[in-house]
């Protein structure tokens, strides 16, 4: 092992498990930051989650579509779509209003990306599901109500 | 070791259209096992999929995204025979990364 191998090894090794991705090409630099940091995750309420995304002020916007199921049986893979026809969309983010961690995603949309995203989420009970989008540097929200019949989270 | 993630993506007038299912346990934290003890949360933290060296999506995921996380995007600029890599990284450091071949939709 020469010399310089055993260093990038070392400088790996103290940058601990992302450190060490970023090493091997897995991700960039730049995104073992922001996983580090992950502000509104640890939130335990709605407010504080958009607070820590710095959306606070959001505000709702018709160019946002949110579809969920007015009511969920199976509430541990609630199917959730979020588009944007806002232009910029750079981020969009879903929220369930009454779960533990109501933070459920952060998607980064590059340029190039739709600003759109399917996927599936857990509930806890009946609830707002939440659609946050980052447009221009401003945050526009929508919210469409689930009710939950068996909790997904139990 | 984590299963291999299902990456389906078919491009269509030059808009590639990524659907994903990723096996993992995504576990919240919040259940109990049937002695009553808590389940330790274990979830998938971060996920990316590249283009070449091009990031085309990346996801920050909480405990509240469903076990077995189900993706769906669109994204330009790849062609048939194209390779997408995704990866992960989950709340305990374990990792996983798999390749995909973009195929031409079935017209």
């Amino acid at each position: 092992m020469d010399q310089k191998r055993r260093q990038l090894l070392h400088a790996a090794g103290g940058l601990g498990v992302l450190g060490l991705l970023v090493a091997a090409g897995v991700i960039s630099p730049a995104q073992a930051q922001a996983a580090a940091a992950r502000p509104g995750f640890d939130a335990r309420e709605l407010d504080a989650a958009l607070a820590a995304l710095g959306a606070q002020d959001a505000s709702a916007s018709t160019e946002l579509s949110l579809a969920a199921p007015d009511i969920a049986e199976v509430a541990n893979a609630v199917s959730v779509e979020v588009k944007s026809r806002l232009p910029g969309t750079d981020r969009i983010a879903i929220l369930v209003e009454k779960n533990p961690f109501p933070l459920a995603a952060v998607f980064s949309i590059p340029e190039g990306t739709q600003p759109e995203v399917i996927t599936r989420l857990k509930m806890a009970q009946s609830a707002d599901v939440v659609a946050l989008v980052r447009a221009g540097g401003r945050f526009h929200i929508a919210r469409k109500a689930v009710i939950v019949t068996i909790s997904g989270c139990g | 070791m984590a299963n291999p993630m299902r990456i389906r993506a078919d491009v269509r007038d030059g808009l590639t259209d990524v659907r994903m299912q990723v096996p993992h346990p995504m576990e919240s934290g919040q259940r109990k096992d049937d002695k009553g003890a808590i389940i330790p949360a274990h979830f998938i933290t971060r996920l990316e999929v590249r283009h070449g060296e091009r990031v085309v999506f990346s996801a920050e995921f909480g405990p509240s995204v469903s076990a077995n996380p189900f993706l769906r995007f669109r994204f330009k600029g790849a062609a048939a025979g194209d390779r997408l890599v995704a990866s992960w990284v989950d709340s305990r450091g374990e990792t996983r990364s798999d390749e995909a071949q973009v195929a031409g939709a079935a017209a």
